[in-house]
């Protein structure tokens, strides 16, 4: 039998190339697993919903309107970051610290609505089991949040000392993907706890 | 100069002035720094089994405590608390802290060699999984070395483990302790998976890859999604207990139900991934000892990742009898019979690899080959389990408790056994003593099914489970002498495979790189191998690459002397997923201090979360976040970013 | 019953468990033929071929005969015969063993608690309804429905002679039924682990023909009868003021509902959940040393005095 030919292999890229890298599969994995994580607080809600005396939402029909502008500031970051990362595809340092910059003030915006908002409702976390996953379902987005927000920052800074070009930048590239996870993760909850109830869910 | 973001790979001859260059490479720090920087996955990997060892030992040591109590009616050896910590603790001892890490140990040493690689896809990750592991092993024990294990069972049902009926820290170094150890899970399944799809040598196609990647990649993949249902679950009853949430008290909208749903969707696949990586250790190991090829290695690839995908839906059997309504019933109980099927057919593999190769007597496989007998015991008893109206007399009686220990002991502790026999030479260049092997193997035999085989019919007259004691008219009173009896004798097979380690490590007939005779790539290198593995990647061309000259199902024989040399860094060969086409040139990094740095951190993050001091868990915080940072800064040796601005040309040295 | 093996479920005495009996014993006898067919198979495998010399293993040569794959598919097939036959008696067996009963000629409330069983028979009028514990009485031939609810933690409700188990979980009524065929004492326990003492946790379930058990129960609906010596009143006395802070006594000021119902407590065989048999000695060790007898009971040591002891014995035997 003849050894297997090896003398055609072409010219291969050196460590993560654009997109392609081990980066992006193990960021993949991590969005798996913390997929996994929010698909189970939603259960534990529609579980406790759908077994629950009548009454069971605490607000029968829950106050949008530090939500909805929320939602829409979430989803204008997203938009931030992809400038962000196309800032830094396309050689445009200021478009890409602008990108991560405004992606950053707009999370930290989200943060601070949210905290308003947890203030704003009539009811604390030990009130019941509706309120308890509330608060904690949303506590666990904003710890999420937080962490984009320090992800999008050490972005902005490592953009800022000119760490990243077109072919090296896979880090840009698994970061902005975990913020818009963030950002998805979001459109589940807000759908969950904002428009089932409107919906009769959990009456 | 900076170096070259492409290049052609240079391909040549393995020789000894290469080998010295990659030593030179590969080689880690002496002492205690190398030791507690090192990101090398072998030594990780031995690490992982010596600590797991350690873990089934105190976890051994538990359970024969409680079998002396229960070795007769109304005995006084323990107190109801004692005895009660002491059955919880053993099971979350023996499933969480023994059965997946020993299995990660395995796969972690064992799967770049296997693949024809240089490490793991993230070496640093890998050090920070096993060092939380070690981390979170250290904080459950703490606990019960201070009169807080667990006691409420290892699946700790609530309302019990609320804080009305449990107020001490018991709960709450478990429940903390399982969401630390969570993580370590995670991050190994990450690995796992990654490196499974991109490290894998040229030519190493999915249908030519070691069964061993498909038992642990399958179970991998579902502790991926399934962890965080057990993590979340452990958390919400932290917070319950300590902050007043309503998950699980039903007079505030909460279901005591919802724990054992999260629970069980995380356990029962748990118990699949504890089993099905043992499982392909067998896979690889009885084949050799046959002298022939696995049969049916696509069936069985597919049965594996068939059996983990139903293995999904069959979480309420561990439910029936708690009030769940009939059509429900009827799915999870059909589900759970249909799961035999796939489960079955590794059982006929292994028997038509035995009846149509020629068995070589080894202790090694003597494990591998009576775990099929001691599968099917523990199967067949799973099965009678799966019909709802059968299982609301069995459940929770000692019938159960003989299933969990056929498919445990049978299905994980002894390919484990086995498979030390089989790689202890690989790992440590020696054989392990074959006389004292057999000895150890038929006590171990005997005493595991004088223990345990009598339990069914324990099972079948009643005794319930997790009682610390019971009257003398039940009619369990020679049965449980008996399993008493037996599990000694059991710890005795144990005690004689430690001796037998031990004495090999020191006395061991040198070993060779291939005593057996195998045909996967981790017998062509030398035992034990050097820090590097491959001195050239080779580019295999069938799934025995060492046996290829004797059989016929590969047209070309692999390239094992001359391979991709990649010695310009510390550097191994990335390739595709399904293909393992070479597609890119890994740069693998440094030992670091960073993963134990980082696990201190969260360890003092941990430890203020139990104690309720929010100062440490602000240092922990802060600890762990400068550990990231300094992991995660984009490295120009890793091609993370770009290099420094260009300066004159002077001489550097050639790794950077 | 079974004397030797009173928790066993390999034989039934009633027609709920009595359904399950048979597919139990099937899939039982299938699995012990399974593993002897594969010990075989393995035993008759490994030794007919085996390398008998101890070779080197390199000398051994390496082959790959063919016909490995109908192995697996003749194993498969062979396999889904049982399997297939368990699934469909399991669904039929599922659903002839659900119930609960359409009509059901007696429903009883089983409440348990940290170790011991409340049950409370329920009646169209109210003077009907009355409670016991740890012991229940049932007639024969009667379909029982059993509402089964959550105490404190989850307790299982498991009486192996006459049926499968059935958890008790706080915020929701599970249900359960019983029928008996045979009168009989039947031995039942809690079969889902509730902390420290759930070791001790059983009672029992006696069947009775329809005229005895009426008996049976226009007895418990008597009130204890009054005390009528001057001993009996201290005894009484005493049972009140202690006592009666976790128990009751039905027609004494013993109004306690934290623990077992005690006025018809000499009627049952046994003490503290199915633990010790009922007799003087065993009463009074209940009484001053529960702790040592069941440590961690929720009753604590009594330390009644030498005046007060026999009394109060004297007079709890008086409630029969």
């Amino acid at each position: 039998m003849r050894e297997v030919a090896i003398a055609d292999v072409p010219k291969l890229p050196v460590g993560p190339v654009g997109r392609q890298g081990l980066g992006s599969w193990g960021m993949g994995t991590l969005i798996a697993t913390e997929a996994a994580l929010f698909a189970y607080l939603l259960f534990a809600y529609y579980y406790l919903g759908a077994t629950a005396q009548p009454h069971w939402l605490l607000e029968p029909h829950p106050a949008l309107k530090l939500a909805v502008p929320n939602t829409i500031i979430l989803l204008i970051s997203s938009g931030a970051a992809w400038l962000g990362e196309r800032g830094v595809l396309q050689r445009r340092r200021g478009e890409a610290l602008a990108g991560f910059g405004a992606a950053t003030v707009l999370g930290i915006v989200f943060v601070v609505i949210q905290y308003f908002e947890w203030h704003a409702k009539p009811f604390k976390m030990g009130a019941s089991s509706y309120a308890s996953l509330y608060f904690v379902t949303t506590g666990f987005h904003i710890a999420h949040v937080l962490i984009g927000i320090l992800v999008l920052m050490a972005l902005f800074v490592w953009t800022a000392l000119d760490y990243f070009s077109p072919r090296r930048r896979l880090t840009v590239t698994a970061g902005a993907f975990y913020w818009h996870f963030v950002d998805v993760v979001w459109l589940f909850l807000f759908t969950t706890y904002y428009v089932t109830p409107y919906l009769g869910f959990g009456q | 100069m900076r170096a070259p973001d492409f290049r052609v790979p240079a391909v040549g001859p393995d020789n000894p002035e290469h080998q010295a260059r990659l030593l030179e490479l590969w080689e880690g720090e002496p002492g205690l720094k190398g030791f507690l920087s090192t990101v090398d996955h072998k030594k990780i990997g031995i690490r992982y089994i010596v600590t797991a060892f350690i873990l089934l030992v105190l976890g051994g040591i538990e359970s024969l405590v409680m079998r002396w109590q229960l070795a007769s009616p109304n005995a006084h050896v323990l107190t109801p608390d004692q005895y009660n910590v002491l059955f919880s603790t053993h099971g979350m001892t023996m499933i969480f802290l023994y059965a997946s890490p020993i299995l990660s140990g395995f796969s972690n040493y064992l799967w770049p060699l296997m693949f024809g690689s240089r490490d793991m896809a993230f070496p640093r990750l890998n050090a920070l999984s096993y060092w939380i592991y070690l981390a979170s092993a250290i904080f459950l024990y703490v606990g019960f070395l201070t009169g807080n294990g667990p006691n409420d069972g290892w699946f700790n049902y609530v309302p019990y483990a609320t804080r009305d009926y449990n107020p001490g820290l018991n709960q709450d170094f478990y429940s903390l302790g399982m969401v630390f150890l969570g993580t370590s899970t995670t991050m190994g399944a990450a690995n796992f998976i990654v490196t499974a799809f991109r490290t894998r040598c040229p030519g190493m196609s999915i249908n030519r890859v070691p069964m061993l990647l498909w038992g642990t990649l399958t179970a991998n993949v579902a502790n991926l999604l399934v962890v965080p249902a057990v993590s979340l679950a452990f958390f919400l009853l932290w917070l319950e207990r300590q902050f007043g949430t309503h998950f699980f008290d039903h007079s505030n909208g909460g279901q005591p139900l919802l724990w054992q749903h999260l629970f069980w969707m995380f356990g029962h696949p748990w118990v699949y991934a504890i089993v099905l990586p043992a499982m392909s250790m067998v896979s690889e190991g009885l084949p050799v000892f046959c002298r022939r090829p696995l049969v049916g290695y696509s069936v069985v690839a597919l049965s594996t990742v068939a059996t983990m995908i139903l293995g999904f839906g069959v979480w309420v059997h561990h439910m029936f009898a708690t009030g769940l309504p009939g059509l429900g019933l009827s799915f999870f109980s059909g589900a759970s019979i249909a799961i035999v099927f796939p489960s079955a057919v590794a059982i006929f593999a292994w028997l038509a690899t035995i009846w149509l190769g020629r068995p070589v007597i080894t202790t090694a496989f003597l494990y591998f080959a009576s775990m099929i007998l001691m599968f099917v015991i523990g199967g067949v008893s799973g099965f009678m389990t799966a019909s709802v109206p059968v299982d609301w007399q069995l459940t929770d009686t000692y019938f159960v408790v003989a299933h969990i220990h056929y498919v445990l002991i049978g299905i994980n502790v002894f390919p484990v056994l086995g498979a030390v026999y089989y790689w202890f030479p690989k790992m440590t260049g020696r054989l392990m003593d074959e006389r004292l092997g057999r000895w150890n193997f038929w006590i171990t035999f005997i005493g595991f099914n004088l223990a345990f085989l009598p339990m069914h019919l324990t099972g079948l007259f009643g005794m319930p489970r997790r009682v610390y004691t019971y009257g003398p008219d039940m009619g369990w009173n020679t049965l449980n002498m008996i399993t008493t009896i037996g599990s000694f004798v059991l710890a005795l097979g144990v005690l004689l495979f430690i001796v037998n380690v031990v004495k090999s490590l020191r006395t061991g007939a040198a070993a060779g790189a291939n005593p057996w005779d195998a045909a996967t790539l981790e017998w062509s290198i030398p035992s034990p191998p050097p820090p590097y593995n491959f001195g050239v990647i080779p580019i295999v061309a069938s799934r025995h690459p060492l046996w290829e000259g004797r059989l016929t199902e590969a047209t070309a024989t692999s390239s094992l002397d001359r391979g991709f040399l990649l010695d310009e860094g510390k550097e191994t060969m990335g390739t595709s997923a399904l293909d393992a086409e070479p597609n890119m040139i890994l740069e693998m990094p440094e030992d670091t201090l960073a993963p134990l740095l980082l696990t201190v951190g969260v360890s003092i993050l941990f430890v203020g979360l139990l104690l309720k001091l929010w100062t440490a868990v602000a240092a922990g915080a802060v600890v762990a976040a400068v550990a990231i940072v300094m992991w995660l800064w984009p490295r120009a040796q890793l091609r993370e970013r770009e290099p420094e601005p260009a300066q004159p040309p002077q001489r550097e040295p050639r790794h950077a | 019953m079974s004397s030797t093996t009173p928790l066993s479920y390999l034989s039934a005495a009633g027609d709920r468990a009595g359904t399950i009996l048979p597919l139990t014993w099937f899939t039982l006898i299938v699995s012990i033929v399974v593993c002897v067919v594969i010990a075989v198979l393995l035993y008759v495998g490994v030794s007919r071929r085996r390398v008998r010399q101890t070779a080197q293993i390199q000398q051994v040569p390496v082959t790959q005969a063919p016909g490995g794959l109908r192995w697996i598919s003749v194993g498969l097939a062979i396999s889904a015969v049982p399997l297939v036959i368990t699934l469909v008696w399991t669904l039929s067996a599922l659903a002839a063993t659900s119930g609960p009963p359409a009509h059901p000629g007696l429903t009883i409330d089983v409440t348990p608690h940290q170790w011991w069983w409340d049950i409370q028979y329920e009646g169209e009028r109210p003077s009907d309804i009355f409670n016991t514990a740890n012991e229940i009485h049932i007639p024969v031939g009667v379909p029982v429905l059993v509402r089964l609810h959550g105490g404190d933690v989850i307790h299982s409700f498991w009486v192996p002679q006459l049926s499968g188990k059935t958890d008790a979980i706080p915020g929701q009524i599970n249900l359960s039924w019983l029928e008996a065929s045979t009168p009989g004492r039947y031995r039942g326990q809690c079969q889902e682990y509730c902390g420290a003492e759930h070791a001790n946790m059983g009672f029992e379930v006696v069947a009775q023909t329809p005229d005895d058990f009426r008996r049976w129960r226009a007895d418990q609906l008597s009130p204890a009868p009054p005390a009528n010596t001057a001993a009996l009143q201290h005894g009484q006395e005493v049972v009140e003021f202690r006592c009666g802070l976790c128990h009751q006594v039905r027609g004494t000021g013993a109004g306690g509902r934290a623990a077992p119902d005690l006025t018809h407590i000499m009627s049952r065989r046994m003490l503290a959940a199915a633990t010790l048999p009922n007799n003087p000695g065993t009463l009074v060790a209940w009484i001053q040393t529960s702790q040592e007898l069941k440590p961690g009971t929720l009753m604590p040591d009594q330390f009644l005095t030498a005046t007060e002891l026999p009394d109060v014995q004297a007079y709890l035997e008086t409630l029969k």
